[in-house]
């Protein structure tokens, strides 16, 4: 069974459920994201839009502080965070 | 990081921190030892703080918060947020009986990050029979509703044996209704108090089959629901489970009164030389505690585990069970079907009578 791909609106705010971290443990090498019975190892991209995820920022207002801060084009890290957001979302590790 | 026998180390994930053996349920397949830790030597607030730290620095990034019941301990709100500050993922492991909505709200402020209850059947009577206390469902349930309120992730535990195995559908569809996000269904396995009431426990061939059957079902019908985790009936299986995955490998375990063992239920090997939080760090622990090293990677191993081409998958299997049932830990887990003694399994499986249980209290 497979969900259609979900559409993640720009001004939608993202944020990590109750019982999902991300977490610095410099024993395991960094950034670690953790959810019941679960760890993850993000890689540096998802750590830096995992961290913007804070119940704030919009998807648009992540997409240009990222798109800012690596100086890459709007469009292609607004698509980046989507994608990324999206496949979070449908293992239960973020709130939209 | 290399182990004192050339070994490489690996880094713990994990934390079983067993706060106390107290516990108002007297479940007949507790996993707890049969002589259980007293009251009085039982670890204080200060020195949990000191493990939780050590842990989180050792690697350690999940902290299950497990007893007996942890909320027996009056410091429980102090110890969870003292793990959490550590930092570690707190996960509390509760029977639910005993927690007030004060308390678990407590919890919550202290930053809790899941909750894991356990339900022992599906009909009140039962469970109830089963726990060897009056009025546990109701109020198991009643404490799922009030986690679920405050917006904490769920998790139910189901102990499944011959009792109950045939309702794992309607204790699936209990989870469900609750909202709970995750059910694990772990058929008993035999230490300890189990092991004790293994005849009474022990479920017939044809419960297996239907139960896996059920499980396959219900993760279908259930899918993007809720998860469904399960544990195989090892005295059923053809493979060991690689227990802990692999001992010293992944996580570690501190008992109520401080002894740190490789699994819960380690002790249970002779000769085995343990060490203690109050006298030695736990990275110390971890690196050279000559119980952590017995087991460690695959130079320990005898035939046919030592070439065997599975040896760094199930890592021989279980030690403790090996040396409960053939009296050597150095044996092959006799659940895999390569193991001298594996006819055994079959045997010990068929013994079935339905005498009281023993309770454990």
């Amino acid at each position: 069974m497979t969900a259609a791909p979900r559409t993640i609106a720009d001004d939608s705010v993202p944020r990590l459920p109750r019982g999902v971290r991300l977490v610095d443990s410099p024993a395991q090498g960094g950034m670690v994201l953790l959810a019941p019975e679960r760890v993850f190892k993000p890689d540096p991209i998802a750590i830096e839009i995992l961290k913007r995820c804070d119940g704030k920022a919009t998807v648009s207002a992540i997409a240009d502080a990222l798109a800012a801060a690596y100086s890459a084009p709007r469009e292609r890290v607004l698509a980046d965070i989507k994608t990324l957001l999206g496949s979070l979302a449908d293992k239960q590790l973020l709130e939209l | 990081m290399a182990a004192g026998n050339g070994q490489v180390l690996h880094k713990p994930l994990g934390l079983l921190a067993e706060l106390t053996h107290r516990c108002p349920l007297a479940c007949p397949y507790c996993s707890n030892p049969l002589h259980l830790d007293p009251r009085n030597e039982e670890l204080d607030t200060a020195t949990w703080t000191r493990v939780f730290q050590e842990a989180a620095a050792l690697g350690v990034l999940q902290v299950h918060i497990s007893g007996g019941e942890p909320c027996s301990r009056r410091d429980i709100a102090e110890l969870v947020q003292a793990a959490h500050d550590a930092p570690l993922y707190t996960n509390l492991i509760t029977s639910g009986v005993g927690v007030s909505n004060e308390k678990i709200a407590a919890l919550y402020d202290a930053g809790l990050d899941h909750v894991q209850i356990s339900i022992q059947d599906s009909v009140a009577a039962s469970a109830d029979h089963i726990a060897g206390y009056k009025g546990a469902y109701e109020r198991k349930n009643a404490l799922a509703r009030e986690v679920m309120r405050l917006g904490l992730p769920l998790t139910i535990n189901v102990v499944v044996h011959r009792a109950n195995t045939d309702r794992i559908e309607e204790m699936v569809d209990q989870a469900v209704a609750l909202d709970a996000s995750r059910i694990e269904i772990a058929h008993v396995q035999y230490y300890g108090w189990a092991l004790k009431n293994r005849a009474a426990l022990m479920p017939t061939q044809e419960q297996v089959e239907r139960a896996v059957e059920t499980v396959e079902a219900l993760r279908a019908k259930h899918h993007g629901r809720i998860v469904i985790d399960a544990v195989v009936p090892d005295y059923y299986a053809r493979l060991p489970k690689p227990c802990v995955g692999g001992w010293g490998r992944r996580s570690l375990n501190v008992t109520p009164a401080g002894r740190v063992l490789p699994c819960h239920a380690a002790e249970v090997i002779p000769d085995l030389e343990f060490w203690s939080v109050r006298e030695h760090s736990l990275a110390e622990i971890w690196q050279s505690s000559p119980a952590f090293n017995a087991f460690r990677g695959t130079d320990w191993m005898q035939e046919p585990c030592r070439s065997c081409d599975r040896r760094e998958q199930d890592f021989g299997g279980c030690r403790c069970q090996a040396y409960l049932l053939t009296g050597d830990a150095r044996t092959a887990d006799p659940v895999c079907h390569k193991a001298p003694n594996h006819a055994l399994v079959a045997e010990l499986a068929a013994v079935q009578t339905d005498k009281p249980y023993v309770y454990r209290r």
